[in-house]
Order: C-alpha cells, then sequence, then structure tokens
C-alpha cells in the first residue's frame, strides 16, 4: 500500500517533468516568428539555430551523461563533410544529405566512444581533442576528396521537398533548419525525459550506485555519446548545406572551444541552455564584431570573463524569472 | 488666409523635399562592402588593405561618377564560412553594389556564389590562387596570381646558373599554384625539382628545412602566405642554410614589405619575382609610400596594400565609365579592359579573363640607408596569368 503510493508519487513527479511549460512554448513559437520579426538577419538566424543544435549535441553528453569534451567539432565536421560530398557527387537532395551527415558523425561516435568511456575527465579532454586533431589532419591531407585548406567547392543543392531553393536571403535555409533543430530537440526532450535518459543522469550523478541497481552504465554512456555526435553531425550537415561550402575550419579547434563557452553562458543540463547560449553568443559576437570589426575579440574575452565571474547567475535568474511569470500565466488560464 | 498660407506653405515645402531627394538620389552614395581577415593569423593583409582604402577615398576623393564610395568594412577572421554570410548580408541588408577584399583564396572561392546569384561585382583584391575568376563571372582582380609570379623566377634561375632546387610551398591554392607552376617551367628547362607541402595553419618548418638542408639544393623555392615569411626566415638561419650557401628565391611573399624590416639582415641576398615593391622607382609611388606611412606610422605598404589601393582604383574607374550607374553586369563590363598607371607600374585588366596584366620584377634584397628594400634589377613587360593564358 505505502510502496504503492510512493511508486506513484516518483511517477507523477516524472511526468510533471515531462509536461511542457508555457515559456518553452513561448519560446518555440518566438523562434519561428523570428521569421516574420527580423526579415533582414535571416542568415544570423540560420547560424544561430545550427549553434544551438550544435550546442544541444554537446548538452546531451555534457548536461546529461557527464562526458566532458573538447573535440565536439570532429562530429560537426564529419557531419558537414560527409552532406557536403554528397551533395556534390550523388545528389543534391538536402534530406538525404541531413541522412547522411547524422548518420556519418554517429559512426565515428560510436566507433570512438570506447576511447571516450575510459578513464576519468581529464583524458576524456585529451582524447575527445585528439579524434577532432586526427579528423583535422585526414580531412587537409585527403586534398583531393576534401579539397585540403581550399575548402569543398561546388556543393550544389535542390531546393527542400523540392519546393523551395536556397535562396540569398536565407529565408529557406532558416526555416529548414529551425525545423530540424525542432524536430530533434522533441526528439532529445523525449530521450532525457525517458527511462534511459533518467538512468543516464543517474551514471551521471553516482556511476557506482547505478551499476549496482542494474544500469549498464558503458552502453548507456556510448549510446549517449553516439546519438549527440549524430545530432552534431546534422548541426554540421546543416551547415554545409545552407552555406554550400565546407572549409577545414569546421574541424578547428576554435569550434569545439566556442561551443563550451555556448554552453557555460546558456548553463547544461536543461536542453535550452545550449539554444540560450547560442543566441547570446551569436548576437554578441554580431553586435560587437559590426562595431569594431578589428578588436571585437577583445571585448568578447572581456565579457565573458566577467561573465563567469559573476554575471552567470544574472541570465539563469532572468530565464527563471520569465519563465515563472509564463507558468503563473499558464496555471491561471487553465483555472 | 491663414489656410491658404498653410497650404502655400506645404506645397512649397513639398516640392522643395522632392527636390532635395531627387538631387541626394543622383549622389545616393555607393556602398562596398570590404570583407577582410581583420584578426586571426591572417590579420596582417587585413590591416595593410584597410589602410590602403582609406588612403585611397583621403587621397582620390570619395566621389567617383558622381556617386559617393562608402566603405563598409566587415571582419571574416579568415573563415569562410564567415566570409560569405556576411557577403550575403551586405548584399541583402547593406544594399552594397560591390564586394570587395577577400584575404585568402578559400575566402575569395566562398563569395563566388554569392557575386554570381546577386550579380553584384566580386573585385578580388588579395587571393591569388590562379583559378579564382574563373570561379565567377562577377570577379575582377588587383592582386596578382601565383603562376604570374613565379614562372619569371623558374627562368631568371636557369639563366643564372642554379640548376637544382627545392620548393618549400604553404598546402592550400596559392602555393600548390606556385609549387606547380615554378616546377613545370623549371624542368622544362632542364633543371631538376624536389618539393614538399607545409600546412597552412600553426606551420613548423624545422623539420622540412631538414630535408632541404639534407638534399643539398642550389637553391630554395619558398612560397608562404603574406605574414608567415618572418617565421619561416628564422628557422632558415637557425639551420644554417644560408650559411650552407643555399639561395633563397621565390615570389615576393617571403620578403613581405610589411615584414621584411623585422627579418632583419638574414633576408640580405634573397631574389625574389614579384609585381610590388615599396622601393618600386617612381614618382607615384614615392607619393603612395609617403602618404602611407604618414597616414599609418610604422606600418610599410606592401603588396596587399597596393591590390587594396588598385581595387578602389577599379571600382572608380568602373564607375566613372557607367557614369554613376551601379547595375552590376554594367560595372563589370566596365571593369573588363580597364586600364591605369598603378604605383606598382602600368596595369591592365584583362577583358577576357577579369585578371590583371602587369609587369613582374625581379629584386634583391638590399640594405637602402639603414633599411631593408626590395630592390628591383630587372622587369618582365605586361605578364599574363600564365595558367588562363595556356587555356
Amino acid at each position: 500500500m505505502r510502496a504503492e503510493s510512493f511508486d506513484a508519487r516518483v511517477r507523477q513527479a516524472l511526468y510533471a517533468n515531462r509536461r511542457w511549460h508555457p515559456a518553452e512554448i513561448g519560446f518555440w513559437i518566438l523562434a519561428f516568428a523570428a521569421y516574420l520579426l527580423f526579415p533582414s538577419h535571416l542568415l544570423l538566424l540560420n547560424e544561430i539555430a545550427i549553434l544551438a543544435l550544435f550546442a544541444l549535441s554537446l548538452d546531451l553528453i555534457l548536461g546529461y551523461a557527464g562526458i566532458v569534451s573538447l573535440g565536439h567539432a570532429a562530429f560537426l565536421g564529419m557531419g558537414a563533410y560527409a552532406a557536403g560530398l554528397l551533395a556534390k557527387h550523388v545528389t543534391g537532395d538536402p534530406f538525404a544529405g541531413l541522412a547522411c551527415g547524422m548518420a556519418a558523425a554517429g559512426l565515428v561516435g560510436l566507433l570512438t566512444s570506447p576511447l571516450v568511456l575510459r578513464g576519468s575527465d581529464l583524458t576524456r579532454l585529451m582524447v575527445t581533442l585528439g579524434v577532432a586533431l586526427i579528423l583535422y589532419e585526414l580531412a587537409n591531407s585527403f586534398g583531393s576528396l576534401t579539397g585540403g585548406a581550399d575548402g569543398l567547392q561546388g556543393v550544389m543543392m535542390k531546393p527542400v521537398l523540392g519546393q523551395f531553393e536556397f535562396d540569398i536571403f536565407g529565408r529557406t535555409a532558416y526555416l529548414y533548419s529551425l525545423s530540424v533543430l525542432f524536430l530533434l530537440f522533441l526528439i532529445a526532450r523525449r530521450v532525457v525525459h525517458s527511462p534511459v535518459g533518467l538512468s543516464l543522469r543517474a551514471v551521471r550523478d553516482n556511476p557506482l550506485r547505478a551499476s549496482a541497481s542494474g544500469v549498464p552504465n558503458g552502453r548507456r554512456l556510448a549510446a549517449a555519446y553516439t546519438l549527440a555526435a549524430a545530432y552534431a553531425g546534422a548541426a554540421g550537415a546543416l551547415l554545409a548545406q545552407t552555406t554550400q561550402f565546407v572549409s577545414l575550419d569546421v574541424l578547428d579547434f576554435h569550434r569545439s572551444a566556442d561551443l563550451m563557452l555556448v554552453l557555460i553562458i546558456g548553463g547544461a543540463g536543461y536542453l535550452y541552455g545550449g539554444l540560450i547560449g547560442a543566441i547570446a553568443f551569436k548576437l554578441l559576437q554580431d553586435a560587437i564584431a559590426s562595431f569594431t570589426p578589428q578588436y571585437w575579440m577583445f571585448w568578447i574575452g572581456l565579457f565573458l570573463v566577467l561573465f563567469v565571474l559573476g554575471g552567470r547567475e544574472i541570465i539563469h535568474s532572468a530565464v527563471k524569472t520569465v519563465a515563472g511569470r509564463f507558468a503563473r500565466l499558464g496555471r491561471g488560464g487553465a483555472r | 488666409m491663414t489656410h491658404r498660407r498653410t497650404v502655400l506653405k506645404g506645397v512649397l515645402g513639398f516640392a522643395l523635399a522632392a527636390s532635395v531627394s531627387s538631387a541626394a538620389l543622383a549622389q545616393e552614395a555607393l556602398k562596398i562592402g570590404l570583407i577582410l581577415p581583420m584578426t586571426g593569423p591572417f590579420a596582417s593583409t587585413g590591416r595593410q588593405i584597410d589602410a590602403a582604402v582609406k588612403l585611397f577615398l583621403a587621397k582620390e576623393g570619395a566621389v567617383h561618377g558622381g556617386r559617393k564610395l562608402e566603405v563598409i568594412l566587415k571582419d571574416d577572421a579568415g573563415n569562410a564560412d564567415a566570409t560569405r554570410r556576411l557577403a550575403q548580408e551586405l548584399v541583402v541588408n547593406d544594399k552594397v553594389s560591390v564586394l570587395a577584399g577577400f584575404g585568402l583564396t578559400p575566402l575569395a572561392m566562398a563569395t563566388a556564389q554569392v557575386a554570381t546569384q546577386a550579380k553584384v561585382p566580386q573585385v578580388v583584391m588579395a587571393a591569388a590562387t590562379a583559378t579564382i575568376t574563373e570561379a565567377s563571372p562577377y570577379i575582377a582582380r588587383t592582386s596578382f596570381t601565383l603562376p604570374q609570379a613565379s614562372e619569371p623566377m623558374a627562368d631568371w634561375a636557369w639563366a643564372n646558373g642554379i640548376k637544382k632546387v627545392f620548393t618549400v610551398v604553404t598546402d592550400y591554392g596559392p602555393g600548390i599554384d606556385a609549387e606547380t607552376s615554378f616546377a613545370n617551367k623549371f624542368k622544362a628547362a632542364g633543371g631538376t625539382v624536389e618539393s614538399v607541402r607545409v600546412p597552412l595553419r600553426g606551420p613548423d618548418f624545422a623539420p622540412f628545412l631538414q630535408r632541404v638542408s639534407e638534399a643539398k639544393p642550389d637553391a630554395l623555392f619558398v612560397f608562404v602566405p603574406s605574414g608567415v615569411g618572418a617565421q619561416f626566415m628564422k628557422q632558415f638561419v637557425e639551420r644554417g642554410l644560408d650559411k650552407a650557401g643555399v639561395k633563397l628565391i621565390g615570389p615576393g611573399d617571403v620578403v613581405d614589405d610589411d615584414i621584411l624590416q623585422g627579418i632583419g639582415d638574414v633576408a640580405l641576398g634573397a631574389i625574389t619575382t614579384h609585381h610590388y615593391s615599396a622601393a618600386h622607382d617612381s614618382p607615384a609611388n614615392k607619393a603612395f609610400v609617403e602618404a602611407f606611412q604618414k597616414a599609418n606610422p610604422g606600418m610599410r605598404p606592401n603588396f596587399m596594400a597596393v591590390g587594396g589601393y588598385d581595387g578602389m582604383q577599379l571600382i572608380a574607374k568602373a564607375l566613372e565609365a557607367t557614369k554613376g550607374d551601379a547595375n552590376g553586369d554594367k560595372l563589370i563590363a566596365a571593369m573588363k579592359g580597364a586600364s591605369w598607371e598603378s604605383v606598382r607600374g602600368p596595369v591592365k585588366i584583362d577583358p577576357d579573363t577579369r585578371d590583371i596584366i602587369q609587369n613582374i620584377y625581379v629584386r634583391k634584397t638590399e640594405k637602402v640607408g639603414s633599411e631593408l628594400h626590395n630592390v628591383e634589377f630587372a622587369t618582365i613587360k605586361d605578364v599574363k596569368d600564365p595558367v588562363k593564358a595556356r587555356k
């Protein structure tokens, strides 16, 4: 009797987490409304959506599985090159490219996951960094395939769904990227609230106890790592398709490092961290860079130092306040 | 009465406003989107071109063909996807009529599609791979191509008793261009060539130079991007190659005027072929160098600055020819065949390839007074890009 009610209470608590918060719905409505609200900034919005997907991917392993990575660009680059090469040599269909990018990056994730699962955080940092460096050098030395330092030329995309041509204003690009981000976000949301997702968090918080209660630690982490790799591959594919160009830069270290910053700004472990971080990071970068094209890095650096020292709580509490207000509104409406 | 007066005032005001706005329309600024690497490893290229563009507007005036030139500067940090997005934004949001800049080959290549789609002329002021102008019919170039500068080097080397050459180039478009054009020409003359390529990012030349010193060639042919030369020269001396009697030859990028003073005496005696030296002996160049150094203390204009200055010259010339019409097709048509007396000597835009035809000078790095300079001692007149000329 008591056990049953405890069971029911736990179930209820878990379901409560799964329910859509009004602030979440508001966030996505805003994201899609941005298409109409900022018609002259769709290219930047497209970049934000892609970075957000990339950050979401890191959040899956860092925030939920507790795996630190400094080489996440490996999967971004893998997805970008796979999608770019498919478009160049086989078919320009965007969805085929997206699937190809995800599959290629996921495969690399699966193959490298045993390396990442061994050892502590520091070893993981080194191993992920190493994998990214190896891929960078491979892409550089197989110039006949990847175009080397000159970049992959001649990526031609077909219209999305046979209807929507990629235009110079970034209209199709933004809607396409945002839709992919939204779909993959839904899947990620479902996964982290599922029993698998819960067991992942258990592994993160206390691996010994998790394995004692029957969670296959290694397999769970490998699955999460592979899924995150596929997500990063999708981000890479979107980047290749919407810019119709792939350069070695997609595998560069600064991509992985920037990504870490994005997640630090937004906060890890609640899925929206990467999204909010991507918005903040890109807007900041764009605003400062158009203000001072030569010294913008100084200002970004200064901002980040100050932010990490003290400002971080400000954003988080702001997010919480807004979310709380939405929640009250939502409850008021329900009553 | 009062009513009529207000009406009259209103009509007058309207007429005045209309006339002002039509005058404004005639002199509406022509926007140029200038995309350069202002940060990152290739920032020196961006700084030189930016300074030269500002100097052009100050010296030659901002109004050409009845239109005021307005430059919008953007930094791409040397990342190709950023270049492309900035180009798209400049075209879509800022409505620029000309795209200009482009510090590296991949950056120019990534933007070519945008230029074609938007029918906006793209003036390449720096990037030097031969094939760039073929990427879009809207590209015109005011810098140079690597084969253009490298093939004359092969002729000079053979004529001056060099039989065995080792080439070290940076592994990307321009470097491969330099290597293949030099090697083909030199081998055709009868010489032997061995080659290695060095990665573009974060290069360490030591292991490559070790191979050079083992091979004991008569000369070392080197190409590195603008700004990297100092690092190369340092390691060249550390390996003792200068004392081993290996002659240093190549296109002029390695003894870049911008950093030559910092390289120091180790550069003395290097023989290079290039289209511009700050020591070029002409009154126009003297005035240019003087004005440039006055505006930017501590900087010496290099070939990047000249590419930027002539890029603006080309835009101004085209605009004068179209009488202020900023239509992309008309502008690029006006650019074809344009010729003028540049500070580097006479130049012309090839009407067939939209690439630049110019003199290539053979220079030797020497001390002039207390400063190091690349002193020109022979001229090869009106050199076309040999890669496209053969097609």
